[in-house]
Protein backbone atom coordinates (compact mmCIF):
# COMPACT_ATOMS: atom_id res chain seq x y z
CA UNK A 1 0.00 0.00 0.00
CA UNK A 2 2.72 2.52 0.89
CA UNK A 3 5.26 3.49 -1.44
CA UNK A 4 3.55 2.81 -4.23
CA UNK A 5 4.62 3.80 -7.91
CA UNK A 6 2.80 6.02 -10.40
CA UNK A 7 -0.24 3.81 -10.87
CA UNK A 8 -4.01 4.61 -10.73
CA UNK A 9 -5.24 6.99 -8.91
CA UNK A 10 -1.84 7.23 -6.68
CA UNK A 11 -1.84 10.51 -4.43
CA UNK A 12 0.96 12.26 -4.11
CA UNK A 13 1.95 14.06 -0.63
CA UNK A 14 4.47 16.26 0.94
CA UNK A 15 5.73 15.35 4.39
CA UNK A 16 6.97 18.05 6.39
CA UNK A 17 9.67 17.94 9.06
CA UNK A 18 10.65 20.00 11.66
CA UNK A 19 13.00 20.75 14.83
CA UNK A 20 15.10 17.72 16.21
CA UNK A 21 13.22 15.46 13.29
CA UNK A 22 14.23 17.57 10.10
CA UNK A 23 17.66 17.93 12.05
CA UNK A 24 18.16 14.17 12.46
CA UNK A 25 16.27 13.57 8.52
CA UNK A 26 18.86 16.19 7.08
CA UNK A 27 16.21 17.73 5.76
CA UNK A 28 12.66 19.59 5.97
CA UNK A 29 10.68 17.61 3.62
CA UNK A 30 9.68 14.44 1.70
CA UNK A 31 7.99 13.74 -1.18
CA UNK A 32 5.84 10.82 -0.92
CA UNK A 33 3.42 8.72 -3.45
CA UNK A 34 0.87 6.55 -2.02
CA UNK A 35 -1.88 4.83 -3.19
CA UNK A 36 -5.88 6.28 -3.41
CA UNK A 37 -7.28 6.12 -0.05
CA UNK A 38 -3.98 6.01 2.01
CA UNK A 39 -4.27 8.14 5.48
CA UNK A 40 -2.26 9.80 7.66
CA UNK A 41 -1.09 6.88 9.51
CA UNK A 42 0.26 5.14 6.29
CA UNK A 43 2.19 8.66 5.34
CA UNK A 44 4.07 8.18 8.98
CA UNK A 45 4.39 4.65 8.54
CA UNK A 46 6.19 5.63 4.78
CA UNK A 47 8.61 7.93 6.72
CA UNK A 48 8.88 5.23 9.93
CA UNK A 49 11.33 3.27 7.12
CA UNK A 50 13.71 5.94 6.99
CA UNK A 51 16.68 5.48 9.55
CA UNK A 52 16.06 8.60 11.17
CA UNK A 53 12.52 8.19 12.29
CA UNK A 54 13.53 5.81 15.02
CA UNK A 55 13.71 8.69 17.21
CA UNK A 56 9.66 9.26 16.14
CA UNK A 57 7.90 8.30 19.34
CA UNK A 58 5.10 5.35 18.57
CA UNK A 59 2.05 7.96 17.98
CA UNK A 60 3.44 11.19 17.41
CA UNK A 61 1.48 14.47 16.47
CA UNK A 62 0.16 14.93 12.96
CA UNK A 63 -1.17 17.22 10.99
CA UNK A 64 -2.92 17.25 7.39
CA UNK A 65 -3.53 20.72 5.50
CA UNK A 66 -1.88 22.85 8.60
CA UNK A 67 -4.79 21.09 11.21
CA UNK A 68 -4.45 17.75 13.65
CA UNK A 69 -5.02 14.83 12.36
CA UNK A 70 -5.95 11.57 13.50
CA UNK A 71 -4.47 8.40 11.96
CA UNK A 72 -7.53 7.62 9.83
CA UNK A 73 -7.81 10.60 8.11
CA UNK A 74 -8.01 10.08 4.29
CA UNK A 75 -5.26 12.01 2.47
CA UNK A 76 -6.03 13.75 -0.96
CA UNK A 77 -3.65 14.50 -4.25
CA UNK A 78 -1.44 17.59 -3.23
CA UNK A 79 -1.80 17.61 0.75
CA UNK A 80 0.62 18.51 3.18
CA UNK A 81 1.40 16.30 6.36
CA UNK A 82 3.82 17.14 9.32
CA UNK A 83 5.01 15.18 11.95
CA UNK A 84 4.98 17.32 14.71
CA UNK A 85 7.75 16.47 17.57
CA UNK A 86 6.80 17.96 21.42
CA UNK A 87 5.93 21.19 21.19
CA UNK A 88 7.63 23.93 23.23
CA UNK A 89 5.99 26.92 22.43
CA UNK A 90 4.89 29.76 24.85
CA UNK B 1 5.99 38.34 9.71
CA UNK B 2 2.16 37.74 10.71
CA UNK B 3 -0.67 38.14 12.76
CA UNK B 4 0.49 36.59 15.50
CA UNK B 5 4.28 36.41 14.44
CA UNK B 6 7.18 38.40 15.23
CA UNK B 7 10.66 37.87 14.31
CA UNK B 8 11.27 41.21 16.40
CA UNK B 9 11.44 42.52 20.41
CA UNK B 10 7.76 42.31 20.93
CA UNK B 11 6.24 45.21 21.95
CA UNK B 12 3.82 45.34 24.40
CA UNK B 13 2.91 48.91 25.23
CA UNK B 14 1.36 48.41 21.41
CA UNK B 15 -0.34 45.28 22.39
CA UNK B 16 -2.20 46.78 25.21
CA UNK B 17 -3.23 49.95 22.92
CA UNK B 18 -4.70 47.47 20.90
CA UNK B 19 -7.01 46.09 23.49
CA UNK B 20 -7.59 48.79 24.94
CA UNK B 21 -11.47 50.46 25.46
CA UNK B 22 -13.25 52.22 27.33
CA UNK B 23 -15.44 49.54 28.58
CA UNK B 24 -12.29 47.61 29.71
CA UNK B 25 -12.27 47.74 33.38
CA UNK B 26 -9.46 44.69 34.01
CA UNK B 27 -6.18 44.17 32.14
CA UNK B 28 -3.99 41.16 32.44
CA UNK B 29 -0.34 41.38 30.55
CA UNK B 30 1.19 37.89 30.49
CA UNK B 31 4.68 37.74 29.41
CA UNK B 32 6.75 34.26 28.75
CA UNK B 33 10.55 35.40 29.13
CA UNK B 34 13.87 33.54 28.09
CA UNK B 35 14.98 32.42 32.04
CA UNK B 36 17.84 30.84 33.33
CA UNK B 37 17.70 28.14 36.16
CA UNK B 38 20.02 26.03 37.61
CA UNK B 39 18.85 23.07 36.13
CA UNK B 40 19.10 24.66 32.49
CA UNK B 41 22.26 25.10 33.16
CA UNK B 42 23.92 28.82 31.23
CA UNK B 43 21.66 29.71 28.84
CA UNK B 44 22.32 32.79 26.97
CA UNK B 45 19.22 32.93 24.46
CA UNK B 46 16.45 30.31 23.17
CA UNK B 47 15.54 30.12 19.84
CA UNK B 48 12.70 29.40 18.68
CA UNK B 49 11.14 28.03 15.15
CA UNK B 50 7.83 27.28 13.89
CA UNK B 51 5.87 25.37 10.90
CA UNK B 52 4.60 28.92 10.75
CA UNK B 53 1.66 28.52 8.83
CA UNK B 54 0.30 25.73 10.77
CA UNK B 55 0.85 28.34 14.18
CA UNK B 56 -1.19 31.09 12.52
CA UNK B 57 -3.58 28.69 11.34
CA UNK B 58 -3.69 27.18 15.02
CA UNK B 59 -3.57 30.85 16.72
CA UNK B 60 -6.35 31.75 14.40
CA UNK B 61 -8.26 28.55 16.06
CA UNK B 62 -7.07 29.53 19.62
CA UNK B 63 -7.69 33.03 19.37
CA UNK B 64 -11.56 32.30 18.10
CA UNK B 65 -12.19 29.64 21.21
CA UNK B 66 -11.17 32.66 23.79
CA UNK B 67 -13.40 35.22 22.01
CA UNK B 68 -16.41 32.67 21.84
CA UNK B 69 -16.47 31.56 25.78
CA UNK B 70 -15.26 35.03 26.77
CA UNK B 71 -17.15 37.91 24.52
CA UNK B 72 -16.55 40.90 26.21
CA UNK B 73 -12.61 40.31 26.31
CA UNK B 74 -10.22 41.40 23.98
CA UNK B 75 -7.01 40.05 23.05
CA UNK B 76 -4.10 40.59 21.86
CA UNK B 77 -0.85 37.66 21.27
CA UNK B 78 2.35 37.64 19.73
CA UNK B 79 4.74 34.61 19.60
CA UNK B 80 8.42 35.40 18.86
CA UNK B 81 10.58 33.77 16.58
CA UNK B 82 14.21 33.04 16.25
CA UNK B 83 17.11 33.67 18.58
CA UNK B 84 15.32 35.49 22.19
CA UNK B 85 18.12 36.64 24.43
CA UNK B 86 17.93 35.98 28.53
CA UNK B 87 15.31 38.28 30.04
CA UNK B 88 13.37 39.06 27.11
CA UNK B 89 9.99 37.29 26.03
CA UNK B 90 9.37 35.09 23.80
CA UNK B 91 5.07 35.37 23.93
CA UNK B 92 3.42 38.16 25.03
CA UNK B 93 -0.66 37.64 25.76
CA UNK B 94 -3.01 41.00 26.82
CA UNK B 95 -6.62 40.75 27.46
CA UNK B 96 -9.07 43.62 28.41
CA UNK B 97 -12.21 42.72 29.77
CA UNK B 98 -14.91 44.77 31.78
CA UNK B 99 -14.39 42.83 34.74
CA UNK B 100 -10.96 41.31 36.08
CA UNK B 101 -12.12 37.71 35.88
CA UNK B 102 -12.46 37.08 32.36
CA UNK B 103 -9.32 39.40 31.26
CA UNK B 104 -7.20 37.08 33.95
CA UNK B 105 -9.31 33.86 32.82
CA UNK B 106 -8.57 34.45 28.77
CA UNK B 107 -5.40 35.25 29.33
CA UNK B 108 -4.68 31.93 31.39
CA UNK B 109 -6.42 30.12 28.60
CA UNK B 110 -4.51 31.32 25.95
CA UNK B 111 -0.78 30.83 27.17
CA UNK B 112 -2.25 27.29 28.06
CA UNK B 113 -3.58 26.86 24.88
CA UNK B 114 -0.14 27.74 23.25
CA UNK B 115 1.79 25.67 25.00
CA UNK B 116 -0.39 22.94 24.13
CA UNK B 117 -1.17 22.85 20.65
CA UNK B 118 1.42 25.91 19.07
CA UNK B 119 3.42 24.16 16.31
CA UNK B 120 6.63 25.75 17.92
CA UNK B 121 10.14 23.96 19.19
CA UNK B 122 12.85 26.02 20.84
CA UNK B 123 16.46 25.07 21.13
CA UNK B 124 18.54 26.55 24.33
CA UNK B 125 21.49 28.39 23.08
CA UNK B 126 24.57 28.10 26.03
CA UNK B 127 27.11 30.75 26.99
CA UNK B 128 29.63 27.81 26.16
CA UNK B 129 28.50 28.15 22.10
CA UNK B 130 26.33 24.71 22.03
CA UNK B 131 22.68 24.01 21.78
CA UNK B 132 20.36 21.81 22.45
CA UNK B 133 16.88 20.80 21.63
CA UNK B 134 14.54 21.16 24.89
CA UNK B 135 12.06 18.60 24.65
CA UNK B 136 8.75 19.56 24.71
CA UNK B 137 5.28 18.72 25.18
CA UNK B 138 3.64 16.12 23.81
CA UNK B 139 -0.11 15.68 22.02
CA UNK B 140 -0.44 18.55 19.98
CA UNK B 141 -4.27 18.73 19.32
Amino acid sequence: MTGATAGQGAIRITVRLFASYAEAAGRDVLELSLAAGATAADALAAVRREAWASRVPPSPAVAVNRRYAAGEVRLADGDEVAIIPPVAGG
Amino acid sequence: MSRWLTDRPIDVGRLLAGVASPGAGGTVAFLGTVRRSEADGAVAAIEYSAYEEMAEAEFDRIVAEAMARWPDVRVALRHRLGVVPLGEASVAIVAAAPHRADAYAASRFLIEETKRRAPIWKKERFDSGQSRWVEGTPGGG
